[in-house]
């Protein structure tokens, strides 16, 4: 019943429109989008023309979608070698907004928007919130960072278009998120999913209760988050946590964004056009299979991209969305090929990790992978906060947990782990994107 | 009958159980007695406070993860034999004994300590039936005090 109620408020938003585009329309449009935006990487930067020569491809050359296949791909370190204006297809003065990524791995990369680049992120990030049911008349605190971090403005300037009361209180202060999420009434919200579940958890300790809020939709990325973690979200907050996906490469939140139906993210195909390689071989993989996602701009103009590497591991789901979109979906993101560690010669995701604990007890969010090295051997030890929840008087009690979490590690991993149970409060909460994994091995 | 004991969470880690007992110490709570079990990496302190619900509050604001358990405070014959013949109590009735630890104070010629069974309830009838006394929580505070 409450589905079908949802489902009434949820009216059609004409911002919308060009999600339902008939698939000959939608393949029309991408096709002139494409050849334009090849051109003009051709024509204004350095990199594509060069690369483009060496791969013998110009751009008269693409006639059909299917020709996409003949272009090289673009990768981080093309960014980060021409930091950080060098992949620019406009003069600087033509440029009205920069962004950069966090940069944790050496130099920032740094994107570039022209005042018709950012009409179309918004218009995206509008249609992305009108597709968690987000309209005018809702209240959404918007505690993604305000700042160089794209999520931020991407959101403001998407929840503007779309009429909601936007509050712009950025990431951090969370006893202030909490106290407003409640004062001010708020319907609707954005984070990363660690620090949502930290605001949570600071809610429940000031004895303020969530699920009695009028919070009732929230839209959660940056991060690889797991199926787990969204009903563990959806228990805890008695709301209904959507994906949204992006990236800072192509413009920033609003690349994708899951439907009421919450079925992975439909990809905005007007003018990010996905594919999905096998990361190995570079060759396209059947609708279904796993793969990388790569993606290419259509209409970005201060910084196309040509088929940009991901690093996001996923497939494009060939069924039609029963909520009647004609985009086309991905897989939910559950791990990157950056994520991934080797650890002793297996491959380990920290989304399995999550899965993993989340399946054990329901109750453990907070945890880390701290790796070191002993006697030349990769060492993995999961760190887990305890929670009242499972917390009795019983050391054996304790004992068992640790002990039914190390095989449920085994069991998923394929590999021995530690798991040590530590104190509440013991591991750093990050207001944005969680630091999951603390590598030790070359110290 | 049951007195309310406290047990918190632990990283077995040098100084974790000095803070505990210092935020209690500024509160004005006096510890009446405590107890530690250990594993390797973690460990439950169990304690049995002057004032339990403030400590209570205390110690979750302070961010630690507490219970809140039902222990038996018994009178001990401190004599050879006193402790096996007020075990022999609970004999054959499947009531069990997960741990126990002892006050610093007793009378006399008794001892005074603190039990946790499995079921507190059936416990305190089995020690009403053998005619061993139970010491309720207001006696023993006041007998901490004297």
């Amino acid at each position: 019943m409450a589905a079908t109620a949802e489902r009434v408020t949820q009216r059609f938003n004409p911002v919308s429109a060009p999600d339902y585009l008939p698939a000959p329309q939608l393949k029309d449009l991408q096709l002139g989008r494409l050849q334009a935006t090849v051109r003009r990487a051709f024509d204004n930067v350095e990199l594509f023309r060069q690369r483009m020569k060496a791969h013998g491809v110009r751009p008269e050359d693409i006639q059909s979608l299917d020709d996409i296949a003949r272009l090289p791909f673009t990768v981080k370190a093309d960014l980060r070698d021409t930091y950080p204006y060098g992949l620019f297809a406009c003069p600087l003065s033509e440029v009205v907004r920069l962004h950069a990524s966090s940069g944790t791995t050496g130099k920032p990369i740094v994107v570039a928007y022209t005042q018709d680049d950012l009409n179309v992120w918004t218009s995206v990030m509008a249609r992305a919130l009108a597709s968690y049911g987000i309209h005018r008349g809702d209240i959404f605190q918007n505690a993604h960072g305000y700042g160089l971090f794209t999520g931020g403005l991407g959101f403001h300037y998407g929840l503007e278009a779309l009429g909601a009361t936007v509050i712009p209180i950025s990431g951090g202060n969370t006893d202030r998120q909490v106290m407003i999420m409640k004062d001010f009434k708020v319907t609707s919200i954005c984070a990363t999913p660690s620090y949502f579940v930290h605001m949570l958890e600071r809610a429940s300790e000031m004895g303020i209760d969530v699920r009695e809020l009028p919070l009732r939709a929230g839209g959660f990325g940056a991060e690889p988050w797991s199926e787990s973690m969204r009903r563990h979200i959806e228990a805890a907050s008695g709301i209904k946590a959507y994906d949204c996906y992006g990236l800072t490469e192509m413009t920033g939140p609003g690349v994708g964004a899951e439907c009421w139906f919450q079925c992975g993210p439909h990809i905005f195909e007007d003018h990010f056009y996905p594919e999905v390689i096998d990361p190995e071989t570079g060759q396209k993989v059947p609708d279904g299979v796993e793969g990388e996602l790569v993606v290419t701009t259509l209409s970005k103009q201060a910084m196309p991209m040509i088929r940009y590497r991901s690093r996001d591991i996923t497939a494009l789901v060939p069924e039609p969305c029963a909520c009647g979109r004609t985009l086309r979906r991905i897989r939910r993101i559950g791990r990157r090929s950056d994520d991934m560690l080797i650890i002793r010669g297996v491959n380990v995701y920290p989304s399995q990790v999550e899965s993993a604990l989340l399946a054990v007890e329901g109750t453990l969010p907070h945890y880390q992978i701290v790796l070191t090295r002993d006697k030349g051997l990769d060492q993995m030890e999961i760190q887990v906060e305890v929670t009242a929840e499972v917390f009795g008087d019983r050391i054996r009690a304790l004992v068992d947990l640790n002990e039914k979490l190390m095989r449920a590690m085994e069991g998923t991993l394929g590999l021995r782990v530690n798991v040590s149970l530590v104190a509440p409060h013991t591991i750093q909460r990050s207001e944005g994107k969680a630091k999951r994994v603390i590598d030790r091995r070359a110290e | 009958m049951k007195i309310q004991q406290l047990s918190l969470f632990l990283e077995n880690q040098p100084g974790q159980i000095v803070r505990p007992c210092r935020l209690l110490a500024t509160e004005n709570i006096d510890i009446r007695t405590l107890s530690v079990a250990d594993t390797k990496q973690f460990g439950i302190l169990r304690m049995i406070v002057s004032d339990w619900q403030r400590a209570l509050q205390v110690l979750k604001d302070a961010g630690y993860v507490v219970n809140v358990t039902e222990v038996v405070a018994i009178e001990v014959p401190d004599q050879p034999g006193g402790l096996s013949s007020l075990l022999q109590a609970f004999e054959d009735s499947g009531v069990n004994v997960e741990y126990m630890y002892s006050f610093p104070f007793g009378r006399r010629h008794t001892a005074v300590m603190i039990f946790r069974f499995d079921q507190p309830d059936a416990a305190i009838k089995l020690l009403q039936a053998a005619g061993i006394s139970v010491v309720d929580s207001v006696e023993v505070y006041n007998r901490a005090e004297q």
